[in-house]
């Protein structure tokens, strides 16, 4: 095992950096598809639900199977993962945002909107900011959950440490087979890690001392 | 703002003919209300749960848009005008304060005057300012969170708000409903002190009758559907209720509530003997039997009062120290009578020390000067000056015309020069 990592440290730090890459920007790009569409259905009860609904769907679907339907019309590569972390990672995130901003008192809303804020500029400076910590709470969960959806994209050859996985399952039995497959999966443990620690002090950084717990 | 103006800043309202009709609903929550507030002066707005006055207070700053109607503002007709435009020149109070968590006090204020964009330096001094005026230290309080503050500590940084850019309305959604008692007659207080600097248009909506009597120059007692059935001021209501339902509303301890309608800078306080720490307990001593009187009172560096000391104890001591009485009895120049005489006897107490402006010692009242200003104010009970027009039309019977108009016949649209109110 350790005479594998010795071997190919470079390739595995090269990997395992292309997979924190991956997940960090598909999240950056989920969270603002996940906050545009709770900010445009929060205040209808049955458009709520209706994303809700979709999202608790979105889960259920299988990512291996899910990326294999997105090698045929986007080819191999960066793509389809692209499309593929984003989505799973935007449907944690919409539930929160959604929960968030609803739950943002009505009367700081009225009193905002009392001292003539538009709706647009509530929304930004008010509605937003006091939803941001549970939203952020919808992104580490995400984050965690699309660490192992990006480790499947390397079925359709995309960046990350799934390569090392994929082509240790693939030889299984074979000399360093397993160390692959265990490099892998406990690489993806621990950038995981990693990120759920940067999450964490974001947090700390961007929530108003106000609003703390 | 430093120091008071005592000129109206405040701008008169007219509600003319408003209707909000809410579709799905047979009857209209607000009926064809036609409301004069006059510049300068205080409007509340009472009446049970649920009879319309808090959808009429909204529909002055259009937070509810009137289905019918005109409002105007000064002359002004505001009906057709960008309502984000109009809510920055009109301050908004709720219960609470509805301060937002995630800004501190002084961002919080700061929230108007950035939006109409004011420079940096400017919104800092103004924002001093304002604490200052609602008795808050700016060093203390302006980089603190809502949530680090008290309920009516709350309650004042929403004035301060809705104060920033100086407008010349100021709307109140039952400001003083979530704070107990004490702090709420405080609050009142000061909001009295801050009104006879600012001389603002302040409309009110409250279900506190007692609150309309002590804080109001016109009251509009309402029943359902926003339906005006009183408009006058707290000493006629109080003395002509209009019908059964303001006889109700007003309670049965209607006499007693004249109490509430003076205010202790009305009448004449007796003047005290004072002392500061550090004096000779003997001179104070000669000082208080050369005048005749039982008690000193020490007032700290800024003129507040401290604590009070009768003969005895200044015969038991040597030099008056600095020390604090929370119990002595308080009450400000704003308080009514009413406040007075509960103060003074719930510390059991004849007298109580009068404070004025930032609590600077004004002098004491005693239970003799009370009664004397209830033989008195029942004597006098009828003024001359003339109501400000109030009435509904439409679908709903104007049933206190005759009243609101002092009696003018033929007056729907009549509007009366509004006198002094006090």
């Amino acid at each position: 095992m350790f005479e594998f990592i010795g071997e190919r440290y470079r390739q595995i730090l090269f990997a395992s950096w292309q997979h924190f890459s991956l997940v960090a920007q598909c999240l950056i790009l989920a969270t603002v598809i996940a906050v545009v569409i709770a900010a445009l259905v929060y205040r209808n009860k049955s458009l709520s639900s209706l994303a809700n609904g979709i999202s608790a769907i979105g889960l259920t679907v299988p990512s291996f199977a899910a990326i294999g339907l997105l090698i045929a019309p986007f080819g191999f590569g960066v793509t389809p993962a692209v499309i593929i972390v984003s989505f799973f990672a935007a449907l944690p995130i919409v539930r929160n945002a959604i929960v968030g901003l609803a739950g943002v008192s009505p009367s700081v809303v009225e009193s905002a909107r009392g001292i003539g804020m538009s709706r647009m500029r509530t929304l930004a400076t008010i509605e937003l900011p006091m939803a941001w910590p549970v939203i952020l709470s919808g992104i580490r969960v995400s984050a965690q959950m699309v660490m192992g959806v990006a480790a499947i994209a390397a079925y359709a050859l995309g960046p990350g440490l799934g390569g090392f996985i994929f082509s240790g399952l693939s030889r299984l039995g074979g000399a360093k087979a397993l160390d692959s497959v265990l490099v892998g999966v406990i690489g993806v443990v621990i950038l995981a890690f990693i990120l759920d620690l940067i999450l964490i002090g974001i947090g700390r950084l961007t929530t108003p001392r106000g609003i703390r717990v | 703002m430093s120091e008071p103006s005592g000129a109206i800043t405040g701008a008169s309202i007219l509600l003319d003919e408003v209707t909000k009709q809410y579709p799905g609903q047979i009857k209209p929550a607000v009926g064809g209300l036609t409301l004069e507030i006059p510049a300068g002066s205080i409007v509340m707005l009472v009446g049970p749960s649920g009879c319309g006055k808090t959808t009429t207070l909204k529909m002055i700053n259009r937070l509810i848009e009137p289905t019918d109607g005109k409002i105007v503002i000064d002359g002004e007709d505001v009906t057709q005008m960008d309502g984000d435009t109009l809510r920055r020149r009109i301050g908004y109070v709720i219960q609470a304060g509805g301060l937002f968590p995630h800004m501190t006090v002084a961002a919080n204020i700061a929230i108007v005057p950035k939006m109409l964009g004011w420079d940096k330096a400017k919104i800092s001094a103004r924002v001093d300012e304002l604490l200052e005026l609602v008795s808050l230290d700016p060093a203390v309080y302006r980089d603190r969170y809502p949530k680090e503050l008290s309920g009516g500590q709350q309650q004042r940084v929403g004035v301060a708000r809705a104060l920033a850019a100086d407008p010349p309305v100021l709307l109140m959604d039952e400001p003083f409903g979530a704070v107990d008692p004490i702090t709420r007659q405080r609050l009142q207080d000061e909001l009295l002190n801050i009104q006879a600097e600012v001389q603002k248009t302040i409309v009110m909506v409250t279900h506190d009758f007692d609150e309309a009597v002590k804080l109001g120059d016109w009251i509009a007692v309402f029943d359902e559907g926003a339906q005006l059935v009183q408009y006058d001021s707290p000493e006629r209501i109080l003395a002509n209720p209009a019908n059964d339902f303001v006889e109700n509303f007003i309670g049965s301890g209607a006499g007693l509530k004249q109490l509430t309608l003076t205010r202790v800078n009305e009448v004449e306080l007796v003047d005290a003997v004072t002392a500061t720490p550090g004096e000779l307990a003997s001179a104070v001593l000669s000082r208080l039997q050369g005048a005749g009187q039982q008690l000193a009172v020490v007032l700290d560096s800024r003129k507040r009062p401290a604590r009070r000391l009768s003969r005895r104890q200044l015969s038991r001591m040597q030099v008056i120290d600095d020390t604090v009485d929370d119990s002595m009895p308080v009450v400000s120049d704003q308080s009514t009578l009413n406040d007075a005489l509960d103060t003074m006897l719930v510390a059991s107490s004849e007298t109580a020390v009068v404070t004025g402006r930032r609590d600077v010692f004004r002098g004491l009242i005693n239970v003799q000067t009370i009664m004397e200003a209830i033989a008195q104010a029942n004597s006098s009970a009828s003024a001359d000056s003339e109501a400000p027009v109030g009435l509904n039309s439409g679908a709903i019977p104007a049933i206190s015309v005759e009243n609101a108009m002092a009696g003018e016949a033929d007056g729907e649209s009549a509007q009366h020069p509004v006198e002094e109110p006090r």
